[in-house]
């Protein structure tokens, strides 16, 4: 990314393209949206396109044999091409459509514990994930292991939030069947070294699992060359719409893989004794698919395409080191997850020393300043570094600097609402 | 909405001088509730002298809101009869479901009368629920058990 580039990066005209950035609230107060890491909002284009699909093409894909069928068949099939293109997956049969990215990892989970030969996990063997993970890639893998008897295991991070890795060939052995981890933290914004550990993963036979549904929507992504095995994201987070997720596979794994829930469109054929399946990605994906849902993705990953995924990327490092240097000027505050925005994304959670997480984000929602606090689904992170819950104010491709300093406003407004306590 | 309407000056006093925290003995039940949204807990014993509430005594980590609301919640019950303290917690509840369409009575609900303004905060809620719910399954349990242990006396006797 040259700074030529990115200064033709303007933030103020990619604003005008969401309608909700300009809607005032309840007090009056504009809008300061910080919780995209929660769910992203959404360009006049994707929303367009959704309603634009119901207007005209709306129809069942793949079983209708009338034109609007056809259209409506082309539109979702067209949305798999986009994401295949996207993320550099060396074939669109690669790519399955979920609901989001839990559904992808259950996906995952589910029938690797179903499949019959090499790839099944079974008693004994272990899968290995890290404690910085979202629940939705931990409660997947521990119904796993209690099903089948495998075993789980977990980096841990340090202070900072970066990865342990001085465990690596400790954790990740010959009985490791999985390792499932995320790229990048939703809570701590760590981004993590997914080819390091990938390739010993590989090295001793373990199939790698990726949660990406922090990193598609910031970076540029090339699952050819990533390492892992299957990358699992979800659309709404990515200007898309909620309600259509992605699981990347490699294809001839997939291809070995038994089918996830049963239903239409997944089937070969069909008696009333035994069915046989389509290959994938039809077979992980039963019954009527997220349709709309899809067509709305395709056009978010135009919007992505045309913005460029690397100025993306710079707008999100800069935004994120400007909030980080503000950040360390409010006495109180103490940032969870790396203090630099060196392999870092754009989520930052924190803790201001005597105020409830529940409380600052209140104060700072009178404010208009919106912010997610809790334990953002990853409470074994909070445990780890000692603390019950945070408040996380994570920025994308429309935040400005100015909404950083409503931020620092609002916290410095927030202490002194709560003073003396 | 109005910030001070949901942070009224009472619930900030309960919330930087809690009444009743810390847990004590003796007790009947102690149970263990969570917010899942927030992570917010608390362990809350009761214990029963007779048909009264003769001590409520809790540890908790949460918000303003649910921290006063136990603070609030204990002097409130504490020494009450239990029916009239299992009354109280009703009325509480239902001035928390009521969107802030509910008069309460200040009468009786002295300073829980504060929390009126989180009625119309729909994620605050449960927050200000938080104890109070706790306390009622503690008490539901610590009655549970007495008459477990006073038909197991008779059982004994007869």
């Amino acid at each position: 990314m040259s700074a030529g580039s990115r200064a033709t990066y303007d933030v103020v005209r990619v604003r005008k393209d969401f309608p909700i950035l300009s809607r005032r609230l309840a007090g009056g107060d504009q809008l300061v949206y910080l919780d995209s890491a929660n769910t992203s909002q959404k360009p006049q284009s994707v929303i367009d396109a959704v309603s634009e699909h119901y207007q005209v093409h709306n129809a069942n894909v793949a079983r209708a044999m009338h034109q609007l069928g056809t259209e409506s068949s082309q539109a979702f099939e067209e949305a798999r091409d986009k994401v295949a293109a996207f993320i550099g997956a060396p074939s669109r049969d690669e790519v399955v459509f979920t609901r989001n990215a839990t559904e992808a990892l259950n996906l995952v989970a589910n029938v690797l514990g179903l499949a019959q030969g090499d790839l099944g996990v079974r008693a004994g063997d272990q899968v290995v994930i890290t404690a910085m993970e979202h629940h939705s890639n931990i409660v997947p893998w521990q119904l796993l292991c209690q099903r089948t008897g495998a075993t789980l295991r977990w980096f841990d991070f340090d202070d900072d939030g970066r990865l342990d890795l001085s465990e690596l060939d400790e954790l990740v052995t010959e009985r490791t069947k999985v390792v499932s981890l995320t790229w990048i933290s939703n809570m701590l914004g760590t981004v993590n070294p997914v080819s390091q550990i990938a390739r010993r993963a590989h090295e001793v036979g373990a199939l790698v699992v990726v949660d990406a549904s922090q990193a598609v929507p910031q970076m540029p992504v090339d699952v050819a060359t990533l390492g892992a095995d299957f990358v699992a994201f979800t659309g709404h987070k990515m200007v898309g719409p909620t309600g259509i997720g992605v699981l990347w596979g490699r294809r001839e794994l997939l291809a070995q893989l038994p089918p996830f829930l049963g239903g239409g469109e997944m089937i070969e054929t069909v008696t009333l004794e035994r069915s046989t399946y389509a290959p994938p990605p039809a077979r992980f994906e039963a019954g009527t698919p997220p349709i709309a849902q899809a067509v709305g993705l395709g056009a978010a990953i135009d919007y992505l395409s045309e913005l460029g995924m690397a100025a993306v990327a710079a707008h999100e490092r800069e935004v994120t080191a400007y909030a980080l240097a503000r950040m360390r000027e409010v006495s109180g505050l103490r940032v969870l997850g790396p203090t630099e925005a060196v392999d870092r994304g754009g989520a930052v959670s924190f803790e201001l020393a005597g105020i409830h997480p529940h409380d600052v984000a209140q104060v700072l929602d009178s404010r208009g300043v919106a912010v997610r606090a809790g334990h953002h689904c990853a409470k074994p992170a909070h445990t780890r570094l000692g603390v019950q819950s945070s408040t996380r104010a994570s920025f994308y491709l429309y935040t400005q600097p100015e909404e950083v300093d409503a931020l620092i406003d609002g916290l410095d407004y927030t202490k002194r609402y709560f003073g003396g306590s | 909405m109005s910030l001070d309407m949901l942070y009224q000056e009472i619930i900030l006093d309960h919330y930087k001088n809690p009444h009743h925290r810390g847990l004590r003995e003796p007790y009947d039940a102690q149970v263990l509730h969570v917010n899942p949204a927030c992570g917010d807990e608390i362990t809350l014993r009761v214990h029963l002298d007779r048909d009264t509430v003769a001590d409520v005594s809790y540890d908790a980590i949460g918000c303003s809101i649910s921290q006063a609301s136990v603070s609030v919640l204990g002097d409130l019950v504490i020494g009450k009869d239990l029916d009239e303290a299992m009354a109280l917690q009703e009325e509480f509840l239902t001035l928390m479901q009521g969107q802030g369409k509910v008069q309460p009575d200040e009468d009786r609900l002295e300073d829980a009368v504060a929390f009126a303004g989180v009625a119309r905060f729909p994620g605050r809620i449960k927050c200000a629920l938080l104890g109070w719910m706790a306390w009622k399954d503690a008490t539901v349990q610590a009655v549970a058990r007495r008459a477990a242990t006073a038909s197991a006396a008779m059982e004994e006797e007869s």
